[in-house]
């Protein structure tokens, strides 16, 4: 391969031989370049107030709603469902109050999901019962018979490890979610306490994590991953309330 | 473009060349085709236009809003207004319609059915089945046997407070007793057999009878004497062909030993009072309204 000798050149514009003749050269501008498009559109999230607007009412998962997130993502759920709300009528219509980014602030990561092979979760609290849950997980077409999803029954075989809970707690805590040392220390009691509407740590736990719903989620003795699944699910969407809500309209 | 000191021109085309030259093949230096830049020129341009027009750069403390004020809330709020406005006139109508005498307004009961149809997809068939059929544990919709009543008020009654949940004080609310620790194994067998009686289905005469007095000292409080069930505690009619749970002689026994407990939410919260009425009216045409 034989260069003929180029004549300089002359001008600002023309100096891009140097780059085209050095590739290291050439890598390292295109990192800068690039990093500064990514710089412009990344560095404000962390700084901006708006990023995140402040919600009354959201709060840190409790352990056993924390455990019940960890069967979700382990089990694949964000596969199927998605936990994200778009802000199109026909969504708000179908699934209620498009989500907030605030709602999942304490999500890490977050299970906003890309695909909905099955309805979005984001607002499933409340809307069945436990019953309807139990049943649904353990076998999805005994109750909705056009479902394909896969059952879960075995959930109820697996109890919760409470020996994990106040590491998984802490872990989240060192991500940034807002749980105090008190909360780290109590968490393995407070995993077995929610199941249990019997429990003498009721209001502590309630005043721990506000409107937490501490039911035998299952219906069967000992706290199983189902218990754990379906008090996840039956808190998600459930800690903003909307009658009070008023958007920030320039969102 | 070029700015070369001396040109190099190409013999075949007569175009100046950058001057490259690899093993005797040259590169022509054309200029850009023109309509080419100029489609970039404006994309720049467009590009600020539209930083300037829309929500764009993040400054201190908030974002540029743009100059046309447009958010994705906003849009959304729009949009929902203007199908709550076109359907406002209606939707008031029902929210204050005398439900006792709903079906008699024959242009509102067709809104309210084809509304309801919808609200009941989204929210209802879940439990009830797309078609109302119910599942076991959750009441079949079509046919005309309620257990907390079928007019138009009961059944919007139900849908607004729901059954046995914790949320809404006013729901619907009993508790059957679970006989497990109460009545002796042949004393179920008998009450199983009693039920099954009364049901008009095989039976072993002797325990069913045995069953008839244990039956009016435990079952008959709620379900009556003869087991027609009771509307105001949801006891349900034990005389028919229709079981909630299933009426064979092991989920009968089931039953009475660990009694059951159905839960439905409570929907005032999540749907508006036209929408409580519409799906009661969707309800109630199914076939059992009463």
């Amino acid at each position: 391969m034989s260069e003929t000798p180029t004549t300089p050149t002359k001008g600002f514009l023309a100096k891009h031989a140097i780059l085209e003749r050095s590739p290291t050269l050439l890598l390292v501008s295109s990192l800068v370049v690039v990093a500064i498009g990514g710089l412009v559109e990344i560095v404000p999230l962390f700084y901006l107030e708006n990023t995140i607007e402040k919600v009354e009412g959201v709060r840190p998962y409790s352990p056993l709603e924390l455990a019940g997130r960890d069967v979700y993502i382990r089990e694949g759920c964000y596969l199927c469902h998605s936990q994200m709300i778009r802000p199109m009528r026909d969504e708000v219509e179908r699934y209620g109050h498009y989500s907030l980014a605030a709602e999942s602030m304490y999500d890490h990561p977050f299970q906003w999901g890309s695909k909905r092979t099955g309805p979005d979760l984001a607002r499933v609290g409340g809307k069945y019962s436990d019953a309807w849950h139990l049943d649904h997980l353990i076998a999805p077409r005994s109750v909705v018979p056009e479902s394909i999803m896969p059952g879960y029954a075995y959930l109820l075989d697996t109890y919760v490890n409470a020996d994990y809970t106040a590491d998984l707690v802490r872990t989240h805590s060192i991500v940034g979610v807002p749980y105090t040392e008190d909360m780290i220390a109590v968490a393995a009691a407070d995993v077995l306490a929610q199941a249990d509407p019997e429990t003498d740590a009721y209001d502590d736990l309630l005043a721990r994590y506000p409107g937490a719903q501490i039911r035998n989620f299952d219906g069967r003795p000992g706290v199983s991953e189902m218990d754990a699944l379906i008090a996840y699910l039956q808190m998600l969407g459930t800690t903003v309330d909307f009658s009070t809500f008023t958007p920030d309209a320039s969102r | 473009m070029s700015s070369h000191d001396h040109k190099d021109i190409d013999d075949v085309t007569g175009t100046d060349t950058t001057g490259h030259s690899w093993d005797g093949i040259k590169e022509l230096n054309n200029p850009l085709p023109r309509w080419w830049l100029w489609t970039f020129y404006i994309t720049i341009v467009w590009g600020v236009g539209y930083t300037i027009a829309f929500p764009a750069w993040p400054l201190i403390s908030s974002a540029t809003s743009g100059m046309l004020g447009y958010s994705t809330r906003g849009e959304v709020a729009q949009d929902i207004a203007r199908f709550e406005q076109a359907n406002s006139a209606i939707m008031a109508q029902l929210a204050s319609a005398d439900l006792d005498t709903l079906d008699q307004n024959p242009d509102l009961m067709r809104f309210a059915t084809s509304a309801g149809a919808a609200v009941f997809r989204n929210n209802c068939s879940q439990c009830h089945g797309s078609g109302a059929a119910g599942a076991v544990g959750y009441p079949n919709l079509l046919d005309d046997d309620w257990l907390w009543g079928g007019d138009f008020e009961n059944i919007a009654y139900t849908i607004r407070h729901g059954i046995r949940n914790e949320e809404d004080w006013d729901a619907r609310y009993s508790v059957m007793t679970a006989y497990d620790d109460i009545l002796s194994n042949g004393e179920i067998d008998a009450v199983v057999n009693h039920v099954l009686a009364i049901s008009g289905q095989t039976h072993d005469a002797t325990l069913a009878a045995a069953g008839s007095e244990l039956f009016l000292d435990n079952c008959a409080a709620c379900h009556g004497d003869e087991g027609k069930g009771d509307r105001n505690q949801g006891a349900p009619n034990l005389t028919d062909a229709i079981w909630l749970y299933g009426g064979d002689p092991e989920t009968l026994e089931e039953t009475i030993r660990y009694a059951r407990f159905g839960v439905m939410p409570p929907w005032s919260t999540r749907l508006s009072e036209a929408e409580i009425r519409a799906v009661t009216a969707y309800v109630h045409q199914l076939g059992g309204g009463e």
